[in-house]
């Protein structure tokens, strides 16, 4: 779950790091009434959306208090803002970040992650901020610092310290950023975050502030806290997948036509390479998981029967928990209650499975059963151009 | 010896007395694993189709000699469970749950690694060995047969999908074995190459990896740098998967320029290793490759 700018700053205000003074506005008159208040010259509108990007993209307006400060904000709020992280059909705009606008002697990257290869907490700095960490890692690797945290030990006061002297020479300064780095790790630590970023930390005259923030909690770890659902903005999550998570299953929407239903991401993610090997294009990945019921098979069925861009739906299933019958059962109560006549290309191996064949057989349902896995790719893709296939 | 479990593996199952826990349990024990005792606290006495259960992991160790431990205890309290097994002196943990807080598989795996025992998984099918009748995970027994390939994966059902393949196409594995989905797990491709390289019944591997971190760019270099000498194939899944999206496996996120499909291609390629596009085809692959390497 991610969070939005203002949310991921008012954990650090919170707990002492600064940000900038500002509000969150929902409406344009509200903007206005925000920025005069700041009693500064210059501020920043910033559209509050779960994307990076957001300046290039025309959401983020700098604007002295002369200008129409209203109508730039009802010109972006309400907005749909397409970044080149959010796909072509962007994300909602319904929240605008109204902040002063400071001075700026120096950009700082810092951002906490979990390494994958070390299993420790890992705090990254460098003195290139303002850049995506992925750019900085590609163009001026040396200029990224790191700690590991030892998971028993935990952030020591040296290590921060260590870290802020690499950013800075300042001693007032490296006391700040010192603090900064000990904040952030502890938000990570303590809200189970998958990533927890200040890009840029500004340093401005004696002091250090968080210009953006970027927060983002771990699933898994929810259940752990689950005062931050209050925080989850349904609007920036596409509905197709926030339903699917609702029924346990794994879902993510792609661009083309043909709907798929797998069991496990691995496979899943293969089905979805071997069709478009075969120049097919799917529209999403479905993982019914492991230990899926008849009724998840069904609900799984019913979400790409919804998308009405799937001109073919491929079942690629190898049953070990999930029994091929079950996945059958399951399919069968979808189609039947839809009332779909979509053509559906089925391949099932595995547990159970001659129970499965038997049941889509029986159904009489527009179902073709496919035993070979290539082929069953390579038909699904000429049913969706509308080709003849042979066979 | 197949690698990290055989024949003498003493087994016992953590959740023994869950529905899950209990399933897999005898499905082992059916394919011929030794499974010598469950732990469910305040069920010891009891026993789960003949296997006793007891308390705690250190009476399990105690009463039965157990070595190789098979962990079924939901997400939200997964982590203890492992550091029971490691005081009790179990070797092999193979922790099957999916979705354990990772800063939680973070803190068990340091001290897993500290005591120098091996984790496997979490988010895992876990491992089978053929050769040895010894099964200590959830996949289904029979597509697998005894013969001389190592299979290695990120993944599940995949490999579930490779074995089948092997198996039809006349190559038996020695040992295959699921890292594990979640971005936080116990062994690394390397790790496992390593204890195939020692194994004298493996003569090839298969590697299934997918997007995301760079276990496979590991892989690559340690195969480059002359520490796995056999033939080996691999196949990457994800090649079309967008960025930053979550698919499935937690593991999977590619961000920017690192984990992409196309640049774990890139490296074990310039590794030697032969990867396969369409994954129908690896079946066939390897058995060139053994065919090739037997002349």
């Amino acid at each position: 779950m991610n969070l939005h700018e203002f949310q991921s700053k008012e954990l650090l205000a919170a707990r002492g790091v600064a940000v900038p003074r500002g509000s969150v506005c929902y409406d344009p008159l509200e903007t206005l009434i925000a920025a005069r208040r700041l009693k500064c010259d210059i501020v920043v509108l910033k559209a509050q959306v779960h994307s990076g990007g957001r300046g290039k993209a025309g959401g983020v307006a700098v604007m002295s208090l002369e200008e129409d400060i209203r109508g730039k904000a009802s010109e972006i709020l309400g907005k749909r803002l397409v970044t080149n992280q959010t796909g072509p059909q962007g994300k909602p705009v319904s929240a605008l970040l109204v902040e002063e606008v400071l001075q700026v002697d120096k950009e700082i990257y810092l951002g906490v992650v979990l390494d994958r290869k070390t299993g420790k907490v890992t705090i990254m700095a460098s003195p290139a901020g303002g850049m995506d960490i992925e750019e900085i890692a590609k163009t001026q690797p040396e200029k990224i610092y790191t700690i590991a945290v030892d998971p028993l030990r935990g952030l020591t006061g040296y290590q921060a310290r260590a870290l802020a002297y690499r950013l800075t020479d300042d001693n007032g300064i490296a006391g700040q950023i010192s603090h900064v780095i000990t904040t952030l790790y502890q938000i990570f630590v303590s809200y189970d975050c998958s990533l927890a970023e200040i890009n840029p930390l500004v340093i401005s005259g004696d002091k250090v502030y968080a210009l953006d923030a970027k927060i983002n909690l771990d699933d898994h770890a929810l259940f752990r806290h689950p005062e931050m659902e209050l925080w989850r903005d349904r609007s920036q999550e596409d509905q197709l997948e926030l339903s699917a998570r609702k029924d346990g299953l794994s879902y993510i929407k792609l661009d083309g036509d043909i709907g798929c239903i797998v069991n496990g991401a691995g496979l899943a993610m293969a089905t979805l390479d071997l069709i478009s090997l075969h120049g097919g294009s799917p529209a999403n990945f479905l993982d019914v998981g492991g230990g899926a019921s008849e009724q998840v098979v069904a609900d799984a069925m019913s979400i790409l029967l919804d998308d009405r861009r799937v001109k073919a739906v491929f079942i690629n299933i190898f049953g070990g928990i999930l029994r091929c019958d079950v996945l059958a059962r399951g399919v069968i109560k979808a189609l039947k209650q839809n009332r779909v006549e979509l053509p559906v290309i089925v391949r099932i191996e595995g547990t159970n499975i001659e129970e499965g064949r038997r049941l889509f057989e029986e159904s009489q349902l527009p179902i073709r059963m496919i035993g070979s896995l290539d082929d069953a790719a390579r038909i699904v893709v000429e049913t969706a151009k509308g080709l003849k296939t042979a066979g | 010896m197949a690698i990290l479990v055989n024949r003498n593996s003493r087994v016992i199952c953590q959740g023994i007395t869950g529905r899950n826990g209990k399933f897999h349990s005898l499905a082992c024990k059916a394919y011929g694993t030794n499974m010598v005792g469950g732990v469910t606290p305040g069920k010891q006495g009891e026993s789960v189709d003949g296997i006793p259960v007891f308390n705690t992991v250190l009476n399990a160790v105690n009463e039965t000699g157990a070595d190789t431990s098979l962990i079924f205890i939901p997400a939200a309290h997964a982590k203890e469970p492992i550091l029971e097994a490691v005081d009790a002196g179990i070797k092999v943990i193979v922790c099957i749950t999916e979705g354990i807080p990772p800063l939680d598989t973070a803190s068990a795996l340091h001290t897993v690694r500290e005591e120098g025992r091996y984790l496997i998984g979490p988010n895992t099918p876990g491992i089978i060995s053929p050769p040895e009748k010894c099964k200590v995970g959830i996949m289904p027994g029979y597509i697998h047969s005894p013969g001389p390939v190592g299979v290695v994966s990120r993944s599940g059902t995949l490999t579930y999908e490779v074995v089948d393949q092997l198996t039809k196409h006349g190559l038996g594995q020695s040992t295959c074995l699921g890292l594990g989905g979640d971005p936080v797990v116990g062994m690394s491709f390397v790790d496992v190459l390593k204890l195939f390289q020692e194994d004298p019944e493996t003569e090839a591997v298969v590697l299934i990896g997918e997007i995301g971190g760079s276990a496979e760019e590991e892989a690559a270099e340690f195969i480059k740098s002359g520490g796995f000498t056999k033939p080996a194939a691999a196949y990457i899944a994800g090649r079309l998967a967008p960025p930053g999206k979550r698919m499935g496996h937690a593991g999977a996120i590619i961000s920017g320029g690192t984990g992409t499909a196309h640049e774990k291609i890139k490296a074990l390629e310039a590794a030697g290793v032969t990867v396969v596009e369409n994954i129908t085809r690896v079946g066939e692959v390897m058995r060139d490759l053994l065919a090739q390497s037997a002349r």
